[in-house]
């Protein structure tokens, strides 16, 4: 580890602490549906979509509906995207004449897609239409994150609101965070990318002769605008197959630093949009220091697992950490602090290959995903997930003063911890449910390249990506094949739909209780207390429901290498 | 329930019948209530079954599969034990109730006012039936007095020997059955069927026999339902994993693992926990008519508390007389002791003994004087003495102005009017009652009736400050005066002339901000307020209608109890907020004991994770095992004490309770598995 490197770590934790404060202001009035700095430009197109769309927007909505709305939107989502991936050899914006993707992968990519979890398992570059790349898979970046911020919004309200039955009104809340948010955002940083260096063009592949006489062809596209989408929505598909290693994709440092910090931008201003909304900043920063916590530890293990690099390697005479599967202009700090950014946040954006880091290197990404992303998280998912350990844990512990739980004066009672165990249980239902079916079908253990505990890792990455609406892959694994294509694409929908709607649940039984006043008497839940309970709840309940397939997978690895033995 | 009727929590006696109890409750009617201890008993069955399988075909390592088994059962066990052992001491209370209820005989009186009447036998009364009661009776069932006075011995309930009055009218007039009437007679209209009284009520809530899960006690088993299907889905993956290691693992390793993981210890102790908790207010004297109010009484954040015998001592003492200018305080004294010689109130006795010791005027015989006494009446709102042609009067002091107005003497005239009113609102303004006395229509001057705050009560209120809890005095007092005592007694808040309907009306306000309010009346005006209020403990001796409302009653009529309530309700959901955390940080010891263990035939290099230095494979995992069923039996006692609480605010409380039941339950079982490890492989178990 050098000191450069941690620089680099605490510069980015500089910027988004930074960030938080204004950003989280900003997005308040704008769901609190106040005036802004924007609105004498968005307000007149705002107010023309609902009326062209028949939207009331002052008529709110019952979690219900709220919840119900979102699952049909996502389901016309799921569809269009679908059909645009499977017609679009005859469509338009087809310079390169891409042909139909097959329907497993297309139900795959529109699952993945649709879910915020932009896990591929085509190369964009070979597979998808510049029409798919736009009006399908950019467009869903959008709109799968409005719906992520859509509901963290609706939970938040739940807590801010006392006796009342409406959490807002869905196409509202997707609205605003779409006009105010996501697309003003991405309008300056897709200027910037390009500034930068990021082709944007709907021009066809370029080709080039080599020194040597050979021709090239240089795949470009309009990468700058799905760049700057993919890493905001915490989205991380990527326009080509290296993702964000790719020099067009992530031209060099800034670009690189650029692309962290709108990863975890939005993520951590919920929190303080949410200590807003409840009256009480500390209680948004609270939770941003669990996560804070949570982060800092994954990095510095990570960046110390990847500077120290392999003994066996060393051996040879090889010095240095492990720079296997790393972009030489990133290095080891740069690679190890995205690869815990992109998937503490669901983002699945990659700059280094996350099969080539070392076993306890490789095991922080899959222990941020298995923690079900609420470290930071994906916008929206990461905030509503975290308040699902905040209930068990204020459950648990809350006890312990001597009163039955509450948060924020919410009584947490049977039905919220029944919907919180529910959307707890969903995620190692999903990971480890897939994995040990695809770790005895012969036809899934195929698609595996390494032998031992490392194969069995890139099985277990790939589902809890998947589950975790990550998106990142470990690489290795074949992943285009109908197996894990439709169990990848399932599990994903449980990893989205199966944690939404019982929050939203937890969300409609809140909004209509009281809040009971604090006191001395009541568990503060703005202190460092809290914030330690809260990591130790997350690592305690996260971390033992997946010990054992850790011990079996990285962990073996790691004490197999230390005694000399690599797979 | 008296003291000397209250048995060691951990007596032979309970722990004998326990034993056998622990076994009668493996009915799987019984085990289905509690998911945890239930999903244990059926693999325990299952991993039985396997085991007898081995047995016949020869199979497995039948004497590691042994113990693991009978450890499986024995948790099992060990869970309705805790059970059985909380249930057991109410169900000694439960059998001397018992006694009281033995057939009695009730005379059903057969017209409406005579005297005519039937013996019946006294479980087939109906509600409505009026019944005669004479001494040396049993009151055949709950009922009101609806005529006459008796004194009745109540210790079948409330375990104090001391008779009671019963009348009829007013706040006294509710009887229960099987207490038995000691002198004189009266008229009862019973008020509850034969199955649904009181005792009855109070033998089902200690024998635990109707216990109704509470609401947060409910929302417990859900979380470790979950908890359970969380480590099922752990642990059934795991085969496949060790497959694809090339590797197997054994059934009953797996069953291990998964029993050592789910919450075993809260999830045998919880019914445990919220039985010992009823029976900790039975041992205090107050029935819980639902668990709901005693987890209520933890929540509770507003306690309106009486004034009169729970803040003050019952009665107001003389302190000071205080004469108008012109009269000596000495002829003030003296006319105020023969005004009260004949009031047998507490005030009026304090009058007579402050005379005596401050002006040396002793008490004078009555009978001696030739002299007639005006009693005090709620219309006059004065009492006083004719003698000698005079007449003195003493009382309020609008009342006795009024008086010496309407005498029209007017000596002194405005001026002692004036002092008067000066003198009384200072008393007012002080906290004390001021009484007037006149002589012959001539104001004399104010007698200072001192409201005495009982001592300590002043560092109760802080402690239930630092406790989160507002106190909030009631009292029939003006405001001056109700401000005075408020302050001295340091309560946060008064409601002063309070009425019934200020009173429901308060409680309505604080529960319209979301707080839970806890109060205790005795009088049937009371009832609207004990059933508004989310814990209403009503006085014993109160009526029907106040015992109906209330979902507490408490035995002794002390209304200073509340106070204990409300530490009783935060220590049972502190104790299982403490053993819940305490049973998942157990996991982490026994992940460390069983992982490696389970995975060394095919990942040898895990055995660096055996950290605690386990001898071998099956001593690791037996230890774990065996220590999970022993963590049950150790923390029984305290699933029965209960967690203490303190009033230190709940930052405090929580780092404390963290410390000791998480950290200690993270590092507890590493001790624990590896002494038991020694042990076990020391006399040769493995």
């Amino acid at each position: 580890m050098t000191l450069n490197g941690w620089i680099q770590i605490l510069v980015f934790c500089g910027i988004i602490l930074l960030i938080v404060k204004p950003l989280g202001g900003y997005m308040t009035r704008v769901f609190n549906g106040e005036r802004t700095l924007l609105s004498p430009v968005l307000r007149p197109f705002e107010r023309g979509l609902y009326r062209l769309s028949g939207t009331s927007e002052a008529t709110e909505q019952h979690w219900t509906t709220y919840a119900a709305a979102m699952l049909f939107f996502n389901l016309a989502g799921f569809i269009l995207l679908y059909a645009l991936q499977r017609l679009q050899g005859g469509l338009p914006f087809n310079p390169t004449g891409m042909a139909a993707v097959p329907p497993e992968l297309a139900f795959n990519t529109a699952v993945s897609f649709v879910t915020n979890t932009n896990w591929q398992n085509y190369g964009g570059e070979s597979t998808m239409s510049y029409l798919t790349q736009m009006a399908g898979l950019t467009v869903q970046n959008f709109l799968s994150a409005a719906t992520g911020i859509a509901i963290a919004i609706a939970l938040i309200r739940a807590f801010s609101r006392r006796s009342m039955q409406t959490l807002g009104n869905f196409w509202v809340d997707m609205t605003r965070s779409i006009f105010y948010i996501l697309l003003p955002a991405c309008i300056v940083l897709t200027l910037v990318y390009v500034f930068l260096g990021v082709p944007q063009t709907l021009g066809p592949s370029v080709v080039a002769t080599t020194l040597e006489g050979a021709q090239q062809t240089i795949a470009v596209g309009p990468v700058a605008s799905q760049l700057a989408i993919k890493m905001l929505g915490t989205n991380g598909g990527g326009f080509f197959n290296a993702n964000s290693a790719h020099p067009f994709e992530n031209p060099d440092a800034i670009s690189n630093f650029i692309q962290m910090v709108s990863i975890f931008a939005v993520g951590a201003a919920l929190t303080n949009v949410f200590g807003r909304m409840v009256g009480n900043q500390k209680q948004g920063w609270a939770i941003l220091a669990a996560m804070g916590v949570l982060f800092i530890v994954g990095v510095a293990v990570c960046y110390w697992a990847e500077a120290s690099g392999n003994p066996l390697v060393q051996a040879l005479g090889l010095s240095g950490g492990n720079m296997e599967g790393k972009e030489v202009r990133f290095g080891i700090a740069t690679s190890a602090l995205f690869a815990v950014i992109t998937t503490a946040a669901s983002c699945g954006a990659v700059i280094a290959m996350h099969d080539s880091f070392t076993a306890l290197g490789g095991m922080i990404p899959l222990i941020n995903m298995m923690l079900g992303e609420i470290i930071v998280g994906g916008v929206g998912a990461g905030f509503y997930g975290i308040l699902l350990f905040v209930v068990v844990a204020i459950f648990v512990a809350g006890l312990m003063v001597g009163r039955t739980p509450e948060y924020l004066g919410k009584k947490i009672e049977a039905k919220e911890v029944k919907m919180a165990m529910l959307a707890v249980l969903c995620l190692p239902l999903a990971m480890l449910g897939f994995s040990a079916f695809a770790t005895v079908l012969p036809s899934a253990v195929a698609s595996v390249a390494n032998a031992g505990p490392h194969g069995f890792a890139e099985i277990l990455y790939a589902y809890t990506s998947g589950a975790a609406n990550n998106g990142s892959a470990f690489g290795g694994l074949t992943g285009n094949t109908p197996w894990y294509n439709v169990t990848l694409g399932l599990a994903m929908l449980m990893g989205r739909f199966l944690v939404i709607i019982p929050a939203m649940a937890i969300a409609g039984s809140l909004v209509a209780k009281k809040t009971v006043p604090e006191s001395a008497g009541t568990f503060p839940t703005h202190g460092p207390l809290f914030v330690g309970l809260l990591v130790g709840v997350i690592l305690i309940v996260g971390g033992l429901t997946f010990f054992p397939a850790l011990a079996l997978g990285p962990i073996v690895e790691h004490l197999a290498m230390v005694s000399g033995q690599t797979f | 329930m008296s003291p000397s009727k209250r048995q060691s929590m951990l007596g032979a006696s309970i722990l004998v019948p326990a034993i056998g109890e622990s076994f009668r409750k493996l009915d799987p009617r019984s085990l289905a209530r509690n998911p945890v201890m239930f999903v244990v008993a059926v693999v325990s069955l299952l991993t039985s079954v396997l085991l007898l399988k081995d047995a016949v075909t020869g199979g497995g390592n039948l004497g590691f599969s042994l113990q693991i088994v009978l450890w499986l059962w024995f948790t099992v066990l060990f869970a309705n034990f805790a059970e059985a052992v909380a249930e057991g001491r109410g169900k000694a209370q439960a059998e001397s109730l018992r006694r009281t209820r033995t057939e009695t005989q009730a005379k059903l009186l057969t017209n409406g006012g005579g005297n005519d009447y039937k013996l019946v036998p006294g479980n087939s009364l109906k509600v409505g039936s009026v019944v005669l009661v004479e001494a040396g009776d049993i009151i055949p069932s709950d009922g009101e007095v609806i005529e006459g006075v008796a004194s009745v011995n109540e210790a079948a309930i409330t375990g104090e020997s001391a008779p009671v009055i019963r009348e009829s009218g007013g706040d006294r007039s509710a009887v229960t059955g099987g207490t038995q009437v000691l002198s004189d007679w009266i008229r009862v209209r019973i008020t509850a069927a034969a199955g649904s009284t009181f005792i009855d009520k109070m033998i089902a809530l200690v024998e635990g026999a109707e216990r109704q899960k509470t609401p947060n006690e409910i929302a417990l088993n859900i979380l470790l339902a979950g908890m359970t299907l969380i480590f099922v889905l752990a642990t059934i993956s795991i085969p496949s994993f060790a497959t694809y290691a090339g590797g197997s693992i054994p059934v009953i390793v797996l069953v291990a693992l998964f029993v050592t993981l789910i919450p075993t210890t809260i999830g045998a102790l919880l019914s445990a926990i919220g039985i010992a908790g009823m029976d900790r207010l039975v041992r205090f004297n107050v029935l819980a008519m639902s668990g709901r109010a005693v987890e209520a009484a933890g929540d509770v954040d507003t306690l309106l508390l009486d004034k009169t015998g729970t803040i003050t001592l019952g009665n107001r003492q003389a302190s000071e007389f205080r004469a108008v200018a012109g009269v000596s305080d000495q002829e003030l004294a003296d006319a105020a002791q023969l005004a009260s010689l004949a009031d047998e109130t507490p005030e009026g006795r304090s009058i007579v003994v402050l005379a005596k010791e401050k002006y040396a005027i002793r008490a004078r015989d009555m009978a001696g004087l030739n002299a007639s006494f005006v009693p005090f009446t709620a219309q006059s709102r004065m009492s006083g003495v004719d003698i000698d042609g005079s007449t003195i009067r003493k009382g309020a002091v609008d009342a006795v102005l009024k008086h010496v107005e309407a005498s029209g003497s007017g000596q002194g005239g405005a001026e002692s009017v004036r002092q008067v009113r000066a003198i009384s609102d200072e008393i007012a303004k002080a906290g004390g009652t001021p009484l007037a006395v006149a002589k012959n229509g001539r104001l004399l001057g104010v007698i200072h009736l001192k409201d005495i705050v009982k001592g300590g009560i002043r560092d109760r209120f802080a402690e239930l400050r630092r406790m989160g809890i507002r106190t909030v005095m009631i009292t029939g007092d003006n405001p001056m005066t109700a401000a005075a005592i408020a302050a001295e007694a340091g309560v946060d808040d008064f409601l002063a002339q309070a009425t019934p309907e200020n009173k429901l009306t308060l409680i309505r306000e604080e529960q319209g901000k979301g707080k839970l309010v806890a109060m205790c009346g005795d009088g049937t005006n009371d009832a609207p307020a004990l059933a508004q209020a989310d814990v209403g403990v009503a006085m014993n001796t109160g009526t029907v209608a106040a015992r109906e409302a209330g979902n507490m009653v408490d035995l002794d009529s002390d209304p200073t109890k509340l106070i204990e309530i409300v530490e009783i309700g935060k220590q049972l959901l502190m104790t299982r907020g403490a053993l819940t955390t305490f049973s998942i940080a157990n996991d982490i010891a026994k992940y460390f004991a069983i992982i490696p263990a389970m995975f060394l035939a095919f990942y040898p290099q895990l055995s660096a994770l055996n950290v605690m230095g386990l001898q071998t494979p099956q001593s690791a995992i037996l230890s774990a095992i065996i220590f999970n069923a022993l963590i049950i039996v150790a923390l029984i006692p305290l699933s029965l004490r209960g967690v203490k609480y303190r009033a230190v605010g709940a930052g405090a409380l929580l780092t404390r309770n963290i410390l000791i039941y998480g950290l200690g339950g993270i590092i507890v079982p590493f001790i624990g598995i590896k002494v038991i490890d020694m042990a076990i492989t020391a006399i040769g178990l493995a």
